[in-house]
């Protein structure tokens, strides 16, 4: 039976991170698993959690007046979700549904943050690692706005 | 170079604005052999009384003389061929340019990546890849398109993820879509990728070549192993006229496949 840091150590968020920090970590997590349909997190309610995707899909979506929910993003194993608890007032941007069955780790926000004031060196890694996927979505977000398939842009080529 | 008189002998709709053309010679001349031409040239199709366009090959030569081209309706030549039925003519020169370099391809990983109408000139290095004409040891395509419904060739990707490892990333979609939603560089970045034995073929907006340029370096694939098509407008398409200058290359006749370490600088400028 693998414990919650063995988990941790096979995700690729915390590739490389000493044994003694993923122990520390180990204590705000915990495993779970959400059924298809579930949300992992809803837009607008407190977000008290990290997510370490293990396996199945995760559909970020947003819901948008008249249209309904609109995905930006799907996720997958060895993708993470969710941010916002690290920062005030720790709410939820979007809603993130189990696609299909889920396997995660669910990482308490509020833990984290203490464990980051606890350790600043670990926090800082923590945060390098959160700040370079932030900056990801954000360009991927960017690219995807530019609609650079659509007829406009010439998504040719040739 | 004075065009072919060319029949549309069949034509089917990739999706509104998209399609794809299959041509046979008007009148053909007995000993006149048929175009031979290599994944990655083009030809230059005249639709009568309006204009040429550079258009890929989207398919093999069969062996029956047949061209095989996707076209997106985008200005007056491309929306003129997109008004041809079955027994109409246009003018085809061609074959011009520089293809995919198969040969780079014996004993690596091809990684094979398109966005949106990318896919055109890239199918018939697909269909080397499914004929194993390629003697590589394995192909992967990775493909980005705006939303499912503007999926080319959907039919036959749902054949080759049987034959090939596919991933299909779309920017909009909704639950009921199985693949990836998002940029393709996210599957790309995901992907286990052994850099130093892959050769990668990229076609597509320059934007989405640049990000995914930037994922297979970071993962270890060789300048000299990229190759991108790029995309010029074309006039003479013979080096003469000047029109596709890129640098100190001509995109008609040193194009339009260049490898990325040797255009590396130019791809750096903005506007040229
Ligand atoms: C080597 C090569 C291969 C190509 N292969 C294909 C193909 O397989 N299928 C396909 O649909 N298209 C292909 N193209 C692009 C195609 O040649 C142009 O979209 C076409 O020439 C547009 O002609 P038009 O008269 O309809 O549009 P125009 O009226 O000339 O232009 C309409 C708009 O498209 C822009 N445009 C025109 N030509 C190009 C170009 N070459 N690149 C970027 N923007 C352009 C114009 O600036 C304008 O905004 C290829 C281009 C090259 C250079
Ligand atoms: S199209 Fe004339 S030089 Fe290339």
């Amino acid at each position: 039976m693998k414990t919650i840091a063995d988990l941790l150590h096979e995700h690729p968020f915390f590739r490389g991170l000493a044994e003694s920090d993923l122990q520390f970590l180990a204590s705000c997590g915990e495993n779970c698993v959400y059924h298809k349909g579930d949300y992992l997190a809803r837009e607008n309610s407190p977000a008290n959690h990290f997510f370490l995707i293990r396996s199945g899909r995760v559909a970020v979506e947003t819901f948008v007046p008249n249209r309904g929910p609109l995905c930006l993003l799907t996720l997958h194993g060895g993708d993470i979700f969710g941010w916002s608890w690290l920062f005030p007032p720790y709410i939820s941007a979007f809603d993130a549904r189990a696609l299909e069955d889920v396997r995660s780790l669910r990482l308490g926000g509020e833990c984290l943050r203490n464990k980051c004031e606890q350790e600043p060196k670990l926090g800082f890694e923590l945060m390098k690692r959160f700040a370079r996927i932030a900056t990801e979505r954000l360009q991927s977000a960017r690219i995807q706005l530019l609609d650079i398939y659509g007829p406009d842009h010439q998504g040719h080529p040739a | 170079m004075i065009p072919t008189v060319y029949r549309v002998s069949e034509r089917s709709v990739e999706y509104p604005g998209t399609f794809t053309l299959k041509l046979e010679v008007g009148n053909p001349e007995p000993d006149k052999l048929p175009m031979r031409f290599a994944p990655g040239q083009f030809n230059m199709l005249y639709a009568f009384g309006v204009g040429e366009s550079a258009i890929s090959f989207s398919g093999l030569g069969s062996g029956d003389g047949k061209l095989i081209h996707t076209i997106r309706a985008q200005g007056n030549v491309t929306r003129a061929l997109e008004r041809l039925r079955a027994g109409d003519s246009l003018g085809v020169r061609g074959p011009f340019g520089i293809g995919w370099p198969l040969h780079a391809t014996v004993g690596k990983e091809v990684l094979i990546l398109a966005g949106g109408l990318g896919l055109a000139p890239l199918r018939p290095v697909i269909y080397a890849g499914l004929l194993e004409r390629l003697a590589a040891t394995r192909v992967r395509l990775f493909y980005g398109a705006r939303r499912p419904s503007e999926l080319l060739y959907r039919e036959e990707l749902s054949q080759w993820g049987q034959k090939l490892d596919l991933e299909i990333s779309v920017d909009h979609g909704d639950g009921t879509w199985p693949g990836h939603i998002g940029v393709i560089t996210d599957p790309l970045k995901a992907a286990q990728i052994d850099g130093a034995n892959s050769v990668a073929f990229l076609c597509g907006p320059e934007i989405m070549m640049r990000f995914c340029i930037q994922v297979l370096l970071s993962k270890g694939v060789p300048p000299n192993s990229i190759y991108l098509s790029m995309e010029r407008n074309m006039k003479c398409a013979i080096g003469l006229c000047g029109h596709c200058q890129w640098g100190p290359n001509f995109i008609c006749k040193d194009g339009p496949v260049f490898c990325y370490e040797d255009i590396r600088p130019w791809l750096q400028i903005r506007s040229l």
